[in-house]
């Protein structure tokens, strides 16, 4: 696994309180936004506020993102070269498609030569959330060696879809399964949608379950108390830890008698069912050790 | 320098403070309300006036009404105060 990234907890930009306590959060990544979460009238107060965080706190190991405002808006390319210059670990673009990536990337550059920051260290998830942008994943999956990941906007993609976001979440299938399968290709993180019901833990479970049954690998959150349960759900239960460990003993065992197949509880061990043991074994790995990390 | 017309930034909401500025003809002057003066009132002023140097301001009222503002929100909300005064560049 490259990177452990089970949550990414949005924080309004312009919320002073919220921002100074995002390391106390047991959140993996945290997604400070300027988008959505801030007025008109206060981007450029949410920009400059952002940009002081950046610089004063340190909030590593966590993985620190900026959803900036669209490039195509006129807060956009501001924003970026602004929060660039304090190096976040990513720009998480919004109404991502293949010129907005691209454009992005140029201005990434621009800052990095400037500020004599390692070349593509400044890293960009793109935020799918039109039609247009599923329809283009691959292309924009191309458009950039900086793109780490795809972040699925369900309200905003629904709405342009112009149907209804509901509880159970099947209107999101297509586009989970099809960025899931488009990020597992090209090794990238498929972060899913936040659930916005944030007092329903029952909805929210669900929600996340969904999300892992279509290969999210990740999931962002609009409220602290959705964290836990996210970081949970990602974590193999004991049943599957203790699974895995027979089958790559079975495995061993086959191995050494020369066979390429077995059995285990009478069903049929093979190599990719050793490859989803191996799996499971190196994601309890890596999120133990990521919350080490964090505690 | 002297700003040119008069702005604000910042709330006042927990952790936050309001900066506004008034364009004055007189060295920097700052009135603060805080809750937290007796205990903090000299730091804030010193943050509110560093932000203010570096950006070369020298004349300037500055009232700031503050409800717990860190240091980094405090230099913020100075600087957004300016840039909307100015209406320029960002003196970050």
């Amino acid at each position: 696994m490259s990177e452990v990234l089970r949550s990414l907890l949005f924080i309004p930009g312009n919320n002073p309180g919220m921002i100074q306590n995002a390391s106390v959060f047991d959140a993996d990544g945290i997604i400070f936004d300027l988008e959505d979460a801030v007025s008109l009238e206060e981007k450029d107060a949410a920009r400059t506020l952002i940009s002081m965080a950046l610089k004063t706190f340190d909030l590593s190991p966590k993985k620190i993102m900026v959803r900036v405002n669209p490039l195509n808006s006129v807060w956009g390319p501001e924003d970026v070269l602004r929060i660039a210059s304090c190096h976040p670990d990513a720009i998480l673009l919004p109404k991502a498609d293949e010129k907005a990536i691209e454009a992005c990337g140029k201005l990434l550059d621009e800052v990095e030569k400037n500020k004599g920051f390692e070349a593509n260290s400044i890293r960009i998830f793109a935020l799918i959330e039109t039609a247009f942008g599923l329809e283009h994943a691959r292309e924009i999956v191309d458009a950039s060696s900086r793109l780490d990941g795809i972040l699925l906007g369900g309200e905003d993609y629904t709405a342009d879809m112009q149907i209804v976001r509901t509880r159970e979440g099947l209107e999101l299938s297509y586009a989970r399964a099809r960025l899931a399968n488009l990020c597992k290709a090209y090794g990238l993180q498929f972060i899913d949608t936040p659930f916005t019901d944030v007092d329903d833990f029952e909805g929210l479970t669900f929600d996340i379950q969904e999300a892992i049954r279509w290969g999210a690998t990740g999931k962002a959150a609009i409220n602290p108390r959705q964290i836990e349960r996210i970081q949970h759900a990602f974590m193999p239960t004991q049943k599957d830890i203790l699974w895995a460990k027979e089958v790559l003993e079975a495995w061993s065992e086959a191995k050494k008698q020369g066979k390429g197949v077995c059995s285990l509880h009478g069903k049929m061990i093979d190599s990719p069912v050793v490859v989803r043991a191996e799996k499971i074994l190196e994601n309890v790995m890596a999120y133990r050790q990521k919350e080490e990390a964090l505690s | 320098m002297k700003i040119e017309r008069p702005s604000q930034a910042g709330s006042m909401e927990s952790n936050d403070i309001l900066i506004m500025l008034h364009p004055s003809n007189q060295s920097i002057q700052i009135q603060l309300e805080s809750k937290v003066k007796k205990q903090f009132g000299k730091h804030i002023e010193q943050a509110i006036k560093e932000t203010l140097d570096e950006a070369g301001v020298t004349q300037v009222l500055v009232v700031a009404k503050d409800s717990g503002a860190l240091d980094y929100t405090i230099k913020s909300r100075v600087l957004t105060a300016l840039s909307r005064s100015m209406e320029g560049p960002s003196y970050e």
